[in-house]
């Protein structure tokens, strides 16, 4: 971007996307690799919200089957990585343990992978024993697990930046530190002002505005509930390498990965933000007991310093699945938010679908269960 | 005193000190947490127990100040609550969280008076992360507290006040100075002595450090370049360039080198204190105003943490600060005395900018290191890889680190963050502040979770399942 284009005031568009984060980003990408002009708005900095200080995971295992479709897209473009934008992204298979605490996750989880497996993903439950052999730094609190060889992990703090040089580089327009502040119809087009003053007129607009989502619904009036989630990550400092896989316990509270240079990323349950302010801060005091209950399952992490806690803000819906397709009340407008902390994995995938809606009107790939009207009685 | 009234002290050094002199003076009973063992702060540390170095040796010029300091906190500890070896590394809604001898505690408090003091400024060079590498204020450390030397042939290497006085005092404690090597030049000061004279005797301390050395056929050179630590397992020597151009080199097995101190700010960052990038310093700073205040609610800042001023000032902002925590809770406050510390406050300042020019920071040093040098030793991250890591523009620092692991250390780029913001600010052409800063996040230093994980406070049904 030059500093003269970026002094024009009023930029004319086929496709504005407000929210630089891996969805819109990803969005970008897609619609710009067909020549299409595309402008992402991003109100701080591109991939740095969710996108950038998320786990890490990129996986299906013991994901809602109405993603899984749209989980395999994502996966493949995540193969494709180093030629679609030049960076693997630490992009790693290293497959996703899904760790039982009874015998009731156990049933769940074997229900859940018999489910699954039409959708080509083969998940496989692994008795105590057999967990144990595999992985002896398991303590007793893991009771089972179930193995899905084909998921894996990434590192976030990658993925959004190299979403958007890679848009660039293809012609995308990303601004950032640009917030919308207005949308309006204008025409048969749309008018959106940012608080800076700059003005972009556009034939369609994509909403991938992630925790804000339901503001920019609101505009339209479309009512989503969305509450924002703050996910806060642990990390400890470098340890020898012991975790190959990516593992979350059922129930949510500890999930862990460790990286080959050996820091070890864990889930810290919550921090807290304001959606004014824009970002998320961490908690110590929520810390303090994802510190006791993931050392409860992985006792060798007892012995071992962290060295700092992060956090950032997602946006929640009321099923905690994404809000994935065309507005309900405004043509010309397609929803991308809402994932639910789902979306790193999913990201790379939804730009390719969103492109296919704003470009052919349709896509492959099946999104019924995202559509915004489900929230509407 | 209820929680809700506590008042935290952190950092016991110059300011920590006055401050809990004066609050306790006034039938307060403040918290003070402090990391070392004993009081005293990096400047006036002192030695353990049955060390009997001589204060004059271990303080020269200063050794009446520190005895006095340190005489001043031993009288209060019946009217403080003192808790030695504990670090505050984390603080969120005003609930500090120490870890100290009996593991992780949280400490609430109504007002917090952070006194958190400088760490050393370097700047990478090629050769840093040998062994027997030691930054000015840790190899003055070795010396002061524990009466040891790192090397038995020592170069000093650097700029700022600490350089000649370490030389010193090395040289006095037996040990041979290769050489003292000064990247300030001798001009540098000739415009600014009257502002040096504003010191007084602190300019008169430094000549005659540099006089002393000189007569004991010290080799001193002023307006160097350093090039290279040189070694292969540890330091054998140093080279560098003299202010002819010529490159030199001097055999040593130890290397001590810094220029001046930063300050520590992380406690003021996560207490919400804003921060601003301050052109003088180099650095972010949290904002404060000339009593100590910090615009936080019930938050004050005073010594080094708050922009280096060195050990007088931070007595003085010490207890203005306290002075300052008074007269918010509506106590009489001598307003003369308020006066008086501000005044010498001033003089101290106009000493401080001439000290700075007079012995400059050298700028472009950093940027002008070669991309092999090792800039983030945590993680191993090259000056190259900071310049041609892959990533999005405009350059930013906390982009850097995502790209290149910079900072992602044990010491979360507190070594260096400001040398990484330098050479990624210099080659991408804009300026040190537009480069924007690393975040400060807790815990501000490395902690086991073991021992912090114990202090949960999960209902006992939740912390014994998963």
């Amino acid at each position: 971007m030059s500093r003269i284009e970026s002094e024009i005031a009023v930029i004319d568009t086929e496709i504005a996307v407000i929210g630089g984060g891996i969805a819109g980003l990803s969005t970008a990408l897609h619609v710009a690799l067909r020549g299409v002009p595309v402008v992402v708005l991003e109100s701080r900095q591109a991939g740095a919200a969710a996108s950038g200080v998320n786990f890490g995971g990129v996986r299906r295992n013991g994901r809602a089957l109405a993603e899984l479709e749209l989980a395999a897209r994502a996966i493949e473009i995540w193969h494709r990585l180093p030629e679609l934008v030049g960076n693997d992204c630490e992009y790693s298979v290293t497959g996703h343990l899904k760790v039982a605490r009874n015998d009731d996750d156990m049933a769940t989880m074997a229900a859940h992978a018999e489910a699954q497996a039409p959708y080509g993903c083969a998940v496989e439950m692994i008795s105590r024993n057999a967990l144990m052999a595999r992985y002896p730094w398991f303590s007793d609190a893991a009771y089972g697990a179930a193995w899905c060889a084909s998921d894996g992990q990434a590192n976030p703090r990658l993925l959004g930046p190299a979403f958007a040089r890679a848009a660039r580089a293809n012609g995308a327009d990303i601004r950032e530190h640009e917030p919308v502040a207005a949308l309006e119809k204008d025409g048969d087009g749309f008018l959106l002002r940012c608080d800076s003053g700059l003005e972009v007129r556009a034939r369609q607009v994509v909403n991938a505005a992630g925790a804000w989502g339901a503001r920019v619904a609101g505009w339209l009036g479309e009512a989503v509930e969305l509450w924002p989630m703050m996910p806060q990550m642990v990390v400890t400092e470098p340890a020898p390498y012991f975790i190959e896989p990516a593992l979350g316990v059922v129930g949510g509270d500890v999930y862990v990965r460790q990286i080959p240079r050996g820091n070890i990323i864990f889930g810290g349950r919550s921090g807290t933000a304001d959606l004014d302010e824009g970002f998320g801060h961490a908690m110590t005091e929520e810390a303090l007991g994802a510190l006791q209950r993931t050392a409860l399952v992985i006792p060798r992490m007892a012995e071992m310093n962290i060295i700092r806690l992060w956090s950032g803000v997602e946006g929640c819906t009321p099923d905690q699945l994404p809000v994935l397709g065309p507005s309900a009340t405004t043509p010309g407008v397609i929803h991308a938010f809402g994932f639910s902390g789902h979306g790193f994995c999913l990201g790379p995938g939804v730009g390719a679908v969103v492109a296919e809606l704003a470009l052919d009107g349709e896509t492959r790939t099946a999104i019924d269960a995202f559509d915004i009207r489900r929230f509407q009685s | 005193m209820s929680d809700e009234q506590k008042i935290l002290i952190v950092g016991a050094g110059p300011a920590g000190t006055r401050a809990a002199e004066l609050l306790s003076g006034r039938g307060l009973r403040p918290i003070v947490v402090d990391e070392a063992p004993a009081s005293g702060g990096q400047i006036y540390r002192r030695q353990p127990p049955g060390f009997l170095r001589a204060a004059r040796l271990r303080y020269c010029f200063e050794a009446a100040k520190a005895e006095a300091l340190h005489a001043c906190f031993d009288g209060l500890t019946e009217r403080i609550d003192y808790r030695p070896d504990t670090s505050v590394w984390s603080i969120e809604d005003n609930v500090a969280f120490t870890l100290g001898p009996g593991g992780v505690e949280r400490i609430p408090f109504e007002a917090l008076i952070l006194c958190t003091g400088a760490v050393d400024r370097v700047i990478p060079i090629p050769g840093w992360t040998l062994p027997g590498v030691f930054t000015m204020g840790g190899a003055q450390i070795a010396l002061k507290a524990q009466g040891c030397a790192v090397g038995r042939r020592v170069a000093f290497l650097g700029s700022g006040p600490l350089l000649y006085l370490v030389a010193y005092q090395y040289a006095r404690a037996g040990a041979s100075v290769a050489a003292v090597l000064d990247t300030a030049r001798l001009g540098d000061a000739l415009p600014v002595l009257p502002g040096l004279f504003a010191g007084g005797s602190l300019l008169a301390k430094g000549l005659w450090y540099q006089n002393w050395l000189r007569l004991k056929g010290v080799r001193l050179r002023r307006g160097v370049l350093p090039v290279a630590i040189a070694g292969e397992e540890r330091v054998s020597g140093l080279r560098y360039r003299s202010g002819n151009g010529r490159e030199r080199r001097i055999e040593c097995d130890a290397v001590a080198f810094g220029w001046g101190v930063k300050s520590e700010c992380q406690l003021a960052e996560l207490a919400g204190c804003e921060m601003r990038f301050d052109g003088a310093a180099r650095q972010w700073l949290p904002v404060s105003d000339d009593d100590g205040r910090a615009g936080v609610a019930g938050v004050y800042l005073a010594g080094d943490g708050a922009g280096v001023m060195g050990a007088d000032a931070a007595e003085y902002r010490g207890e203005l600060a306290a002075l300052a925590l008074l007269s918010e809770r509506g106590a009489a406050v001598d307003d003369r005395r308020r006066r008086y510390l501000k005044a010498r406050l001033g003089r101290l300042t106009r000493f401080r900018i001439a000290i700075d020019r007079a012995l400059p920071y050298p700028d472009g040093l950093a940027a002008a290191q070669p991309d092999d040098t090792i800039v983030c030793r945590c993680e191993g991250v090259t000056a190259g890889d900071i310049r041609h890591g892959q990533s999005l523009e405009p350059a930013e620092i906390n982009r850097a680190k995502a790209y290149t692991r910079l900072g992602m250390g044990r010491c979360q780029g507190r070594m260096c963050g400001l040398a990484a913001a330098e050479i990624l600010a210099h080659h991408n052409g804009v300026g040190l502040a537009e480069i924007g800063r690393l975040r400060g996040q807790a815990p501000v230093k490395p902690l086991h979770i073991g021992i912090a994980g114990q202090a949960a406070r999960d209902d006992p049904d939740r912390a014994a399942s998963i």
